[in-house]
């Protein structure tokens, strides 16, 4: 540095040599932190002393209907401001039950849910729950749509139309503002939900797979905008879905689950800087390194499970995941009912 | 025909019983959605009258509304509000069940998103519940309207008391075949422009902004 920097104070152009020494030793030192850092980058998420944002103690849920589906037992979870955490999992594995526990749509049998220290009891204006469909108002344009939601919140009209107009910017919506949800594409009206959502100014975000109805290249550009976004507010999100991928492009902390019953298996700190790419080597070397994991505590629990016919069928839809990344496969795995009716079950 | 209709409509007659006829059908469907619409509303969300009122409104569906003139007669006795009790009955009970299926097949969703966004009370009922049923409503009040001119005009025919009903019988009694049809011509007009030109208007642009039809 400090040569480059003489020789151009001496009026001689800069040595190429130079140039490509430095690059060389960049790219080798890269490689060394590459490969240093590659084992680290996913660790066990440690507990912090620092009071927990969102805090989950010994959840646990029971779905009575004909025969009793246990969606979750005893989680214990906590949730740091400023954290975007992915609950992955198989559909069924309780990972909506326990999102919708946090939104207070649904009160868990068992446990406690605290945010900053206070008892979950209902919907409060402090989360924001946003699901893989739009729930756009049909009837109201992009902008009618954000005012609205804004004037409930007692705001006063002139700082709603202001607020609208930033955050449709923010979610590249400009042009928009009077279109009608049915007017606009899918990645558009969930882009106009984002952004209805955001403009809220939750100090909580929960999200059940908002993107899942998506095409892969939109989601990818949403992966993007959400990424932008929370880089610049650190919001406080949890983000529900089934793809190792999205979970791991977005998430600080994967927290993967499993089902039946649902409970955790493993609580992952993601070492990624962002914005991540999603065709990244390192980040498709390790949403391989979960699936093979996965593999391996399905085939571990199988001859526990008793009832071997579920495990199998299990595991024969995450064998059948491994082209995509997606714990899905489509089949709707478990007999849980889902909280929020029908169509949140369609998976990606 | 021609000659009657211009005659009825010389001498003032036709645009009186019309006039009288529109006034009293304004009445009597203005009462109906005043409570129709509030009623369906009610059934559809509180699961106590779903129960309830809900099948004893499905049942009394099937009653031909010219079916409660004799009660509405005893009742009433033979005033205005004897026939107003009729057309009432005739539209009331099938704007509620519009208004009830409209409020039903809202997007549970919808109704989700509404309570996380934190919209209640009078602003969730006038701002998310009635827009989000609007198409159902809309349906709703086109039949009640419809049902509500027959019952009239029938109303009108069996209890002289002006109106185009009277008319009517008054051409059957002269036996004057041309006024006879000239009413009915009138009659059907009437029905038409109100159906058609007016609620099939708003029905299909509610439609469109709703996104349920193509523009």
């Amino acid at each position: 540095m400090s040569t480059a920097a003489n020789a151009e104070r001496a009026g001689r152009p800069l040595v190429p040599r130079a140039h490509s020494l430095c690059a060389v030793l960049r790219k080798v030192l890269g490689r060394l932190l590459g490969r240093l850092s590659r084992k680290r980058l996913l660790v066990p998420f440690r507990e912090r002393a620092a009071p927990a944002k969102i805090a989950v103690k010994s959840v646990g849920h029971t779905y009575r209907g004909r025969g009793q589906v246990v969606a979750l037992e005893n989680v214990n979870l906590d949730i740091h401001h400023g954290q975007m955490v992915c609950l992955l999992g198989p559909s069924g594995c309780g990972k909506s039950t326990l999102l919708y526990a946090l939104a207070g749509t649904v009160e868990p049998s068992g446990g406690h849910v605290t945010i900053d220290g206070k008892e979950v009891k209902g919907p409060g204006p402090d989360r924001l729950l946003m699901f893989q469909d739009h729930a756009l108002f049909p009837w109201l344009t992009v902008r009618q749509n954000i005012v609205f939601a804004l004037r409930a919140r007692g705001l006063d009209r002139r700082e709603c139309e202001r607020r609208a107009h930033e955050y449709i910017h923010l979610v590249q919506l400009d042009g928009f503002e009077r279109s009608l949800p049915h007017q606009l594409s899918g990645g558009m009206r969930q882009r106009a939900s984002l952004a209805r959502a955001l403009s809220m100014d939750p100090a909580v975000l929960l999200m059940d797979e908002p993107f899942g109805a998506l095409d892969a290249q939109t989601r990818g550009q949403m992966h993007n905008l959400l990424q932008r976004i929370w880089m610049r507010q650190r919001k406080t999100v949890v983000f529900v879905t089934h793809d190792i991928r999205e979970a791991l492009v977005l998430g600080d902390r994967v927290v993967v689950m499993a089902g039946r019953p649902g409970r955790i298996l493993w609580d992952l700190e993601v070492r990624l800087e962002r914005p991540r790419d999603p065709d990244d080597e390192r980040l498709v070397t390790l949403s391989r390194q979960i699936r093979t994991a996965l593999r391996e505590a399905q085939a571990q629990s199988r001859p526990m499970a008793g009832a071997g016919g579920e495990g199998r069928e299990n595991a024969e839809e995450l064998d059948g995941a491994g082209s995509g990344s997606s714990l899905d496969g489509g089949a709707a795995a478990g007999g849980v009912p889902h909280p929020a009716g029908a169509h949140l079950g369609a998976g990606g | 025909m021609l000659r009657g209709f211009l005659h009825l409509a010389d001498d003032g007659r036709l645009l009186k019983a019309v006039a009288r006829s529109l006034g009293r059908l304004l009445q009597g469907y203005g009462i109906s959605v005043l409570i129709g619409v509030p009623l369906g509303i009610a059934t559809a969300r509180l699961r106590p009258l779903r129960l309830t009122v809900k099948p004893i409104v499905m049942g009394l569906q099937s009653l031909p509304s010219i079916c409660w003139l004799p009660l509405a007669i005893l009742w009433f006795g033979l005033s205005e509000s004897a026939i107003l009790f009729v057309v009432v009955m005739g539209s009331l009970l099938s704007i509620a069940i519009s208004t009830e299926d409209g409020v039903s097949s809202i997007q549970p969703q919808l109704l989700q998103v509404a309570g996380t966004l934190g919209i209640r009370g009078p602003r969730f009922y006038g701002g998310v519940l009635v827009p989000a049923a609007l198409p159902g409503i809309v349906t709703g009040l086109k039949l009640g309207w419809s049902f509500a001119w027959r019952a009239l005009m029938a109303g009108e025919l069996l209890f002289v008391s002006g109106g185009l009903g009277q008319l009517l019988v008054t051409a059957r009694e002269l036996l004057d075949v041309a006024q006879v049809m000239a009413v009915m011509v009138a009659i059907v007009a009437i029905g038409v422009v109100m159906d058609r030109i007016l609620f099939q208007a708003v029905e299909v642009r509610v439609r469109r902004r709703w996104g349920l039809e193509a523009p």
